[in-house]
């Protein structure tokens, strides 16, 4: 008795621990997605910025490259996309690309925000319309069948029957 | 000018991110704090399908770098969002994959934005 007794209290309290570790792990994956989106917003804009400042235009000669990262705005936008790069690998390695790409693709309007309130750009009707389709497009692409990965990772694992 | 940097940062985007999906899965899930970070800048530079990945990802960012510098940012970031449109190209014709009806609409969403972004 007092071993089924201890064993439904194991039972309980590993559900417990299964149910807080789920819930702290879909905050994190949450706070992880909004560092990414912003990440990669300000350094675009950063970048864009640097980039309008450097007289030199690019080519295929990489020393003008080397030359443009020398800009504050251009490196700070580069150490910016960086940190977006690593946050994104991480997210990838939590979820699927399939729930990645969607939330991400608000960067594209993000950009297209940034770009009109900083850099004075010309947004016009079209190109706003043209911003919303390709937002609604990456999250339709997105929303393709979630749990492949998952159901992959259990079967390799062992934990489906 | 701009159409062919465009161009560039499609094809390669599309190659860096099948890439490092496919090596990012096999080595399971990663954490943020600062060993977490170790041991992924340790990945990068071990594995050789990320080590590709990230040289692609390099030309893909210095042709964005170009694009920029002549284009609206507004024009640039959601024009590059095209690489949808090769991804699902790929899936169905090189990977085999099955294309759904819904991510075939969605690649067809994204060309047509595409379309309006260069009026």
């Amino acid at each position: 008795m007092a071993g089924g007794d201890s064993s439904a209290l194991a039972a309980l309290s590993r559900q417990q621990a299964v149910g807080e570790r789920s819930q702290v792990t879909k905050v994190q994956t949450f706070l992880l997605l909004f560092a990414v989106v912003l990440f990669n917003a300000v350094g675009n804009l950063s970048l864009a910025w640097g980039m309008r400042h450097v007289s030199e235009a690019m080519t295929f000669n990489p020393v003008g490259y080397l030359r443009a990262m020398l800009n504050p705005y251009v490196a700070l936008g580069i150490v910016l996309l960086v940190c977006w790069l690593l946050s994104r690998m991480t997210l990838l390695s939590w979820a699927d690309l399939s729930f990645v790409l969607p939330l991400t693709g608000m960067g594209y309007i993000l950009a297209a925000v940034f770009g009109k309130l900083f850099l004075g750009e010309n947004v016009t009707p079209a190109h706003w319309s043209g911003t919303i389709l390709i937002c609604a497009g990456t999250a339709m692409v997105g929303s393709t069948d979630q749990q492949t990965g998952m159901r992959r990772c259990r079967a390799v694992s062992g934990d489906e029957q | 000018m701009k159409w062919l940097l465009l161009s560039v940062i499609v094809v390669a985007t599309v190659m860096g991110d099948l890439l490092q999906s496919y090596e990012m899965k096999r080595s399971g899930e990663q954490t943020v704090n600062a060993r977490g970070l170790a041991r992924l800048l340790f990945m990068i530079v071990s594995r050789r399908h990320l080590l590709l990945s990230i040289l692609c990802m390099a030309i893909s960012f210095f042709a964005f770098m170009a694009l920029v510098q002549i284009a609206p940012l507004s024009f640039a970031v959601p024009a590059s969002a095209a690489t949808f449109v090769l991804e699902t190209v790929l899936a169905k014709f090189v990977l085999n994959e099955h294309v759904g009806k819904r991510r075939a609409a969605g690649a067809l969403l994204v060309l047509s934005g595409v379309v309006l972004l260069a009026r």
